[in-house]
């Protein structure tokens, strides 16, 4: 009857969101009078995970796993909720795990609900607030199966410390060829540098930056902080900036701390996309644009001005609060 | 080649959404209904296969008669026929194991849906399909090839992209990137006539389990007022985001 959580990693080390995951798992158990065990794939030190309230540990090794690959993940974590008969599984909101999940869910025939961004409405019957119609509303949604699955939403929860000291058991999974029929040829990926599914802050710029070289301020302000950076959805289609970085309905969502939009006027599809974030700042210099409505700060001015002076107080302000 | 393109009758992107019924259902009134935008995107990738390549393409929905509009869409862009299941798509598990059932029958060698659908954005339903059908099965695909029983693809992750490559049949979570925008087509006039005559077959369920159901819906609670800042006084930004906001 355990909860069970899929703690992602990343080169053995836990994301992020393995962290919220797993916070979000401990209070789950905690609502439902029970324990969190945790999966984790290839993950050297995985007793970390217990800081944030996992008491057991399924300790996956293998060298097979190395390179992620959904279906195999997807075996191996089914065999795991088998293993443990737990009937909720949490699990965070990456590219990766969606994928992952999806499969997952149909190998256990699970009710499975993505983009929860609270803890539970109620655990009898089981129902999660998420999000819908992409964030222009929430849904309140039941479960009606007997195992369920639990997509938590970035940033959502929170990380919430509740040390234990987990009990390590060894797990060894059993797959087979047909688990790894679709094959990993190669990954171009950046490194060191914030990705707008991870980052706290991201720095998106629209068409009122008027050509892509005009982007280096973009990167300086994102660089200060530490910030990913994101384009419109026009702006990706002239071909501005990559598609990776568009942001919005068709694009990626965004669900930071902090939002920056610079020269991106809010149509309603782009803050579809970006509406889970936190705090939103808009600088435009159009005060009628549609986003100072959806903005917490806005500033109305011309972002050749704007920017970089934002960026030069922020370099100070980095400096003495360091 | 045969492909199959799930369809997802979804809201326009510039809906205004509303709820009605005590906040239990959508409130349809007034809304635009259209073809799913990650799904378009496969469509016209799977129109590229048939033009290209040559392939037969069926396209298929879970959803009462109100969604034939959206169908006759994909048949006008150039779909051959059209499959529907006449059921209402309540959640992921459901409609993932109508379709499922569409596939067995059919014999595809390619399934394209997408990604997620821009109403309930569960995006479940291939993957759910894939385990159903033991198919393999690649998300967020923004590069797609065929050649002979092989598939080569690229698929989004979060801070790039990977090459893979897997045997038919496959199924695909398309997204933007599988085409590009500009390549999605309007139907023409002849597009319009011949949709007309192309087959529709009407489907009755076959029996499949709920995973979930919405029971109640809420709007994002009103927005208090931007709070403005002068162009000249950015260190205001600042000290708000840190004291006020707690974001830096």
């Amino acid at each position: 009857m355990s909860v069970l959580v899929y703690t992602e990693s990343d080169n053995g080390k836990f994301k992020k969101n393995a962290l919220e995951a797993a916070s979000y798992a401990h209070k789950l158990a905690e609502q439902l009078g029970t324990s969190v065990t945790a999966i984790t794939i290839n993950v050297a030190d995985s007793e970390v995970i217990g800081t944030y309230g996992v008491s057991k540990i399924l300790k996956v090794t293998s060298d097979k796993l190395s390179i992620f690959n959904a279906k195999a993940y997807a075996t191996a974590i089914a065999q795991a909720v088998e293993n443990e008969g737990a009937s909720t599984i949490v699990v965070s909101s990456s590219t990766d795990t969606k994928y992952m999940a999806a499969i997952l869910a149909g190998i256990l025939k699970a009710g499975y609900c993505t983009n929860v961004v609270a803890p539970p409405i109620s655990t009898n019957p089981l129902v999660i607030k998420r999000t819908a119609f992409s964030n222009k509303g929430f849904a309140h949604t039941e479960y009606k199966t007997t195992t369920n699955i639990i997509g938590v939403s970035n940033n959502a929860y929170g990380i919430f410390e509740n040390s234990v000291s987990p009990e390590v058991e060894n797990f060894e999974p059993n797959l087979n060829d047909t688990d790894f029929s679709v094959q990993s040829l190669n990954i171009d990926k950046v490194v060191g540098k914030a990705t707008i599914a991870d980052a706290d802050i991201v720095v998106s710029g629209g068409r009122g930056l008027k050509g892509p070289e005009n982007w280096g301020m973009i990167e300086e302000l994102a660089d200060v902080l530490g910030a990913a950076t994101a384009c419109s959805k026009p702006v990706s289609d002239m071909g501005w900036r990559s598609h990776s970085e568009h942001v919005g309905q068709t694009g990626k969502p965004v669900a930071s701390n902090l939002y920056i939009a610079i020269g991106i006027s809010g149509a309603i599809q782009h803050l579809a996309g970006i509406n889970a974030s936190k705090v939103k700042v808009v600088i435009n210099t159009d005060p009628e644009a549609p986003f100072f409505k959806a903005a917490d700060y806005g500033i109305i001015g011309d972002a050749f001005e704007v920017v970089p002076k934002l960026t030069e107080k922020l370099k100070e302000f980095k400096a003495q609060n360091a | 080649m045969k492909i199959l393109v799930c369809i997802s009758n979804v809201p326009d992107t510039t809906s205004k959404i509303n709820f009605t019924e005590g906040d239990t259902k959508f409130d349809a009134n007034g809304v635009q209904f259209v073809i799913n935008p990650n799904d378009e995107f496969g469509l016209t990738r799977a129109m590229w296969f048939k033009e290209k390549q040559g392939a037969t393409i069926h396209v298929a929905t879970v959803g009462g008669p109100a969604v034939e509009p959206t169908i006759r869409k994909a048949l006008a862009i150039g779909a051959d026929e059209a499959v529907r299941i006449n059921a209402e798509p309540k959640d992921g598990l459901f409609v993932a194991q109508q379709l499922a059932e569409v596939v067995k029958t059919g014999g595809y060698d390619l399934i394209i849906a997408g990604r997620e659908s821009i109403d309930y954005n569960g995006g479940m339903v291939p993957g759910m399909m894939s385990a159903l059908l033991n198919y393999n099965f690649i998300n967020t695909c923004i590069g797609l090839e065929i050649e002979g029983n092989t598939a080569t693809a690229i698929r989004e992750i979060d801070g790039g992209k990977e090459k893979l490559s897997a045997a038919l049949p496959l199924i695909i979570g398309g997204q933007k990137g599988l085409v590009e925008e500009s390549d999605l087509r309007i139907p023409n006039m002849r597009g319009i006539m011949m949709a007309r005559q192309k087959k529709l077959n009407v489907l009755e369920p076959v029996d499949a389990s709920f995973g979930t159901e919405d029971i109640k819906f809420e709007k994002p609670a009103a927005k208090g007022d931007v709070k403005l800042v002068e162009s000249d006084n950015i260190s205001e930004l600042i000290d708000l985001l840190h004291n006020e906001a707690k974001v830096i």
